[in-house]
C-alpha cells in the first residue's frame, strides 16, 4: 500500500509535468494555424444552389395566372388581376406565353411564408423563385410584405376606371340592345302567348 | 523636497505603466486565446486587429453604474478594491526596472514583496465577506486559502536566489546575476536553480488566481467569485489589479531567476536594462497566458494537494540542498 503510494507519487508528478508540456505544444501549434473565422459582414459564404430563402419574383415574366397563389398552403401570396381590354397588347413572357391580365397586385407576405417552395413548380413561366439574399430582417411585420407589382396606384386606378367605363359601356350597350329587342318584339304582330301555351 | 517630487513622479510613472500594461495585456490575451483556438479575437474596434478593444471596454466599465448591494457591508465593500490595488502597487516599490530605475532599493526587498503581496489576500477576503453573497464568500475563502497555501512554496523557492546571492536586496540580487545568462539563477547549482524557478512560476500562477488555478472565480460554479457583486469602476479595479499582479509575479520571476535587467550576453549591454527587464517579464507573462489557454481548471482538493504534497516538500528540500551547495561547492 505504502509503496504503491510512493510509486504513484513520482509517477503522478511526472505525468503532471509531461501532460502539461504535451498540452502546451498543442496550443502553441494552433497559435500559428490560420483561423476558421469568417468575418461575417465583410466576408460571406456563397449560398448553396437551391437554398430556400426569400421568395422573389420577376414581375415582367408573370402572366397573372394565379397558379402560385393557389398552390401556396398558407396563402402568403395575394394576387389581384384585371383582364386587359380588347386590343391592348400586354406582350409576351420570355417563353412565349401571351399576357392577358394586368397584375395589379402581387404581394408575398414573408411573415406567413414557410419557404416550402410549392409555389415555384406551378408557375408556367418560371417567374417566381427563391432568392439567394438572406439578410431579410425588418422592423415591423408590415415591412415583411413584399410588393412585387410595379404598377403605381394611379395606374391601377386608371385601369380600374377604364375597366369600369368599358363595363358600363358594355352594360349600356347590352341594355340598349335588350330594349331594342323588346321594342321590336312589341311592335311585331301579336303571337299566341308562350306561357299560355305551356300551361 | 526633491525626494518627494521624485517619488511622486516615479509613482505616476509606475501607475501609467500599469495602465498601459493592463490595456495591452488584456488585448493580447484575448488575441492569444483567439489564435490558440483558431479564432481571430477582437478585430473590429480600432481597425488593426482590434487594438482599441480594451480601451473601449475600459471606457464602458468606467461609465457603468456603481451598484452596491443593499445588504452589503458598505465601507468594506468600497474599500476592498483599493486594498487589493495597493497591495499590487506596493510591490512596484522594490522591483528594479533598471540599474537606477527602482523605487527604493530596500535591503529587505524580497521580504517586503512577499509581505506586501499578502495584503491582496486581505482585500479579497474583504470583498468576499462584505458582498454578503454566497458566491463571493466562497470565492474569497478559496482565494485566501489558495494564496496563503501557495505563499509558502513561493517564499521557499524565492529564498533560493537569496541564498545564492547572500542578500535580500533586489539590486544586489540582480547584480549577482550579471555578466551573461550562464550566471542567471535558474542555471545556478543545476538543476536546483531550475527547480526553484519552476516551482516559483507554477505557484505564482496560483497566486494570481489564473487558470488552471482560478477556482476562486471559476465562472461555471461561482459566477465571478469575490467580484460577483462588483460593477463599473470597482470591478475595473479588480480586473486591473489581476493583470497588474500578473506583471508583478512575472517581474519578480524575471528579476530573481532570469537576471533582471542584466543582458544575456556581455556584449549586449548597450541595450538599456529596462528593455531586457520588460522583455523577460513579457516572456513570462506570455507563458502564463499560454498555460491559461492550455489547461482546464483544477478542483479545490487537487489544487491544495499539489501545493502541500508536491510543491512544499520539493521547495523545502530544494532550499536545503542549495544551502549546502553554496556552503560546500562554491
Ligand atoms: S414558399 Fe410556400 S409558403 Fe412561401 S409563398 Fe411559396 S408556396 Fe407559399
Ligand atoms: S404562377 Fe407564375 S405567372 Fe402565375 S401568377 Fe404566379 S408568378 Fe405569375
Amino acid at each position: 500500500m505504502r509503496t504503491a503510494l510512493k510509486e504513484n507519487y513520482f509517477k503522478q508528478i511526472w505525468k503532471g509535468i509531461s501532460t502539461t508540456l504535451i498540452g502546451m505544444s498543442v496550443t502553441i501549434g494552433h497559435l500559428f494555424k490560420p483561423s476558421v473565422t469568417l468575418q461575417y459582414p465583410h466576408e460571406r459564404w456563397p449560398m448553396p444552389e437551391g437554398a430556400r430563402l426569400r421568395i422573389q419574383m420577376d414581375f415582367d415574366e408573370c402572366t397573372g395566372c394565379g397558379a402560385c397563389a393557389r398552390a401556396c398552403p398558407v396563402d402568403a401570396i395575394i394576387i389581384e388581376v384585371l383582364k386587359a381590354q380588347a386590343g391592348v397588347d400586354l406582350g409576351e413572357t420570355s417563353n412565349g406565353t401571351k399576357k392577358r391580365l394586368h397584375v395589379l397586385k402581387f404581394d408575398v407576405d414573408n411573415a406567413k411564408c414557410i419557404y416550402c417552395g410549392l409555389c415555384i413548380p406551378p408557375c408556367p413561366t418560371g417567374a417566381i423563385h427563391f432568392d439567394l439574399d438572406y439578410e431579410a430582417m425588418k422592423l415591423t411585420r408590415k415591412e415583411l410584405i413584399y410588393h412585387f407589382s410595379i404598377m403605381t396606384s394611379d395606374e391601377v386606378e386608371t385601369l380600374r376606371e377604364a375597366d369600369r367605363e368599358a363595363k358600363a359601356k358594355a352594360a349600356a350597350a347590352k341594355a340598349q340592345a335588350a330594349a331594342e329587342k323588346a321594342k321590336a318584339a312589341e311592335s311585331a304582330p301579336k303571337k299566341p302567348n308562350q306561357s299560355d301555351s305551356s300551361s | 523636497m526633491l525626494d518627494v517630487i521624485l517619488t511622486i513622479a516615479y509613482l505616476v510613472g509606475v501607475i501609467s505603466f500599469l495602465f498601459l500594461f493592463v490595456l495591452f495585456a488584456v488585448w493580447f490575451e484575448r488575441k492569444l486565446s483567439g489564435w490558440m483556438q483558431d479564432r481571430l479575437g477582437p478585430m473590429e474596434t480600432g481597425g488593426f486587429q482590434g487594438w482599441l478593444q480594451t480601451i473601449a471596454d475600459a471606457i464602458k466599465l468606467l461609465l457603468k453604474e456603481d451598484i452596491i448591494p443593499e445588504q452589503a457591508d458598505k465601507p468594506l465593500f468600497r474599500l476592498a478594491p483599493y486594498i487589493i490595488f495597493i497591495g499590487t502597487l506596493g510591490a512596484f516599490a522594490v522591483i528594479p526596472f533598471g540599474a537606477h530605475l527602482i523605487g527604493s532599493d530596500l535591503n529587505i526587498g524580497l521580504y517586503y514583496i512577499i509581505a506586501i503581496s499578502s495584503i491582496i489576500a486581505i482585500g479579497i477576503l474583504m470583498a468576499g465577506w462584505s458582498s454578503n453573497n454566497k458566491w463571493s464568500l466562497y470565492g474569497a475563502m478559496r482565494s485566501a486559502a489558495q494564496i496563503i497555501s501557495y505563499e509558502i512554496p513561493i517564499g521557499l523557492s524565492l529564498l533560493v536566489p537569496a541564498v545564492m546571492a547572500g542578500s535580500l536586496s533586489m539590486q544586489t540580487l540582480v547584480a549577482a546575476q550579471g555578466g551573461g545568462f550562464w550566471n542567471w539563477n535558474f542555471l545556478q547549482a543545476p538543476p536546483f536553480g531550475l527547480i526553484a524557478f519552476i516551482i516559483y512560476f507554477w505557484a505564482s500562477v496560483a497566486e494570481v488566481n489564473r487558470t488552471p488555478f482560478d477556482i476562486p472565480e471559476g465562472e461555471s460554479e461561482l459566477v465571478a467569485g469575490y467580484a460577483t457583486e462588483y460593477s463599473g469602476m470597482r470591478y475595473a479595479m479588480f480586473f486591473m489589479s489581476e493583470y497588474a499582479n500578473l506583471f508583478v509575479v512575472s517581474a519578480i520571476g524575471a528579476t530573481l531567476f532570469l537576471g533582471g535587467w542584466s543582458s544575456p550576453l556581455p556584449f549586449l549591454t548597450f541595450i538599456p536594462g529596462p528593455i531586457w527587464f520588460l522583455g523577460k517579464s513579457m516572456v513570462l507573462v506570455f507563458i502564463q497566458m499560454w498555460l491559461r489557454w492550455t489547461l482546464p481548471r483544477l478542483r479545490v482538493d487537487q489544487l491544495m494537494g499539489v501545493c502541500w504534497k508536491v510543491f512544499l516538500p520539493f521547495s523545502f528540500l530544494n532550499l536545503i540542498v542549495v544551502s549546502f551547495w553554496m556552503l560546500w561547492v562554491k
